[in-house]
């Protein structure tokens, strides 16, 4: 989902078959966890590494569609929620890249990448925030859609990212609360309020069953993820699972789901939902959705005009630095 | 290219309530030891999860090595002598 491309195809690299490879795979099967200086497979290496720096430019990047209604939240107690929130995402892409540089790359390195447009994030953050429903949408549906995504990456292989998707896991239900709680003030509010509502939702549902990844039989890399136990759960399953939590929530909220083949399968005991435009998906993935260039163009503007910020701190200790060898000499 | 100007990295230990060890919980970038403290706060603390921070940098920090690990430390695990479940005591004996 937040690394969906993942699930490109032609990225598929097979493990060997070394002894090494065997003794790493058979700690793999017995539940246990790979550290930065153990053995692993170059392949796992750099499934892991693509994998968490895609996660963490989504958290990252993830900050600009709701960023844009902090100065416009509707009271002061919601513009400080979402201050916290946009601020938890910046610490989950920092926990990310974190997890990620005990791979061997550093952060710059990745930094640059994203810069460049030559890294992937996740398509959701592409689509505008037309209204304030918008960041209400964003809390319960895209936030809840990374709940469930994220807990089964809790028990992922790699001790780091296992370790920072639990930290990650334990902040991400506050911002789903506060997303719901937006949609709940808004559709027991005027009918206007609720028609903002109601439009948001139609606007965020598809995208955000799009946030899972393309159907499994479309995503060569799922087996070998699935092996190493990079990835345990499938991108179907894991969207069946979202849409059969969210829609007696939408229920709650009076807001119609905008789905016309939505519909309760008693013999499947869970919902049959339509067709996703798997079209739109690959457009917005590889480019071209509404935002990716307004998304990218703020990225790298927000770090060129933060690059005088850094070089100051670093002139700064090299001088303090400077002045405590002089002092002792 | 690689920005040259990389801030360097730092371990960060984190005290999660007085009378508790100080414990490993992340890593940051900062360019000193103040703004690795201050921004260790911002990164890992913003639930109240902890009363103190250490940072280190990472550079100076030696470690075991993984490769090593069963000889390393296998010698501790045939002397189940050192635990005081090993002992066979009479069942009239109290207080010990």
């Amino acid at each position: 989902m937040y690394t969906q491309s993942m699930d490109l195809p032609g990225q598929v690299q097979l493990g060997g078959d070394s002894a090494e490879e065997r003794r790493f795979q058979a700690r793999v099967d017995a539940d246990a966890k790979i550290e930065p200086r153990d053995w692993m497979p170059e392949a796992y290496r750099k499934t892991l590494l693509r994998q968490i720096s895609q996660h963490a430019h989504s958290e990252v990047v993830g900050m600009y569609p709701e960023g844009n209604w902090i100065t416009r939240a509707p009271t002061l107690m919601r513009k400080a929620i979402l201050i916290a929130k946009v601020q938890d995402e910046a610490g989950h892409g920092l926990y990310l890249y974190s997890a990620a540089e005990t791979l061997g790359q550093s952060r710059d390195q990745m930094m640059t990448a994203l810069n460049a447009g030559k890294a992937k994030y996740s398509s959701i953050f592409n689509y505008p925030t037309l209204t304030w429903a918008d960041v209400g949408a964003i809390g319960w549906l895209v936030d809840g859609a990374a709940i469930i995504n994220q807990i089964p990456i809790c028990r992922c292989s790699y001790g780091p990212y296992a370790r920072a998707m639990i930290r990650i896991c334990k902040e991400e239900s506050f911002h789903q609360r506060q997303g719901f709680d937006i949609m709940l003030a808004l559709s027991r509010g005027t009918p206007q309020q609720k028609a903002m509502a109601q439009d948001a939702l139609e606007r965020w549902w598809w995208p955000c069953l799009m946030m899972f990844g393309p159907p499994e039989q479309d995503s060569t890399h799922s087996a070998q993820s699935m092996q190493w136990k990079i990835k345990r759960v499938s991108n179907d399953e894991l969207r069946q699972k979202f849409v059969d939590v969210t829609v007696p929530q939408a229920e709650l909220l009076g807001l119609r789901i905008p789905d016309p083949q939505l519909k309760w399968n008693a013999e499947r005991a869970h919902y049959d939902f339509g067709a996703i435009n798997w079209d739109e998906f690959w457009r917005v993935v590889n480019g071209d959705g509404p935002c990716n260039r307004e998304r990218l163009a703020a990225r790298v503007a927000a770090y060129q005009e933060g690059q005088w910020v850094r070089d100051a701190a670093l002139a700064y200790a090299q001088k303090q630095r400077d002045r405590a060898r002089k002092e002792a000499a | 290219m690689i920005d040259q100007r990389e801030w360097p990295l730092w371990e960060v230990f984190i005290r999660s309530k007085q009378g508790l060890d100080h414990k490993h919980c992340g890593s940051l970038h900062a360019p000193d030891a103040t703004m690795a403290i201050k921004l260790a706060r911002d990164v890992y603390t913003r639930r109240n999860e902890g009363v103190s921070i250490w940072v280190v940098p990472s550079a100076a920090i030696s470690a075991s090595d993984p490769d090593q690990r069963e000889s390393f430390v296998e010698p501790m695990a045939d002397k189940i002598y050192r635990h005081p479940t090993f002992y066979e005591l009479p069942d009239e004996l109290k207080h010990m």
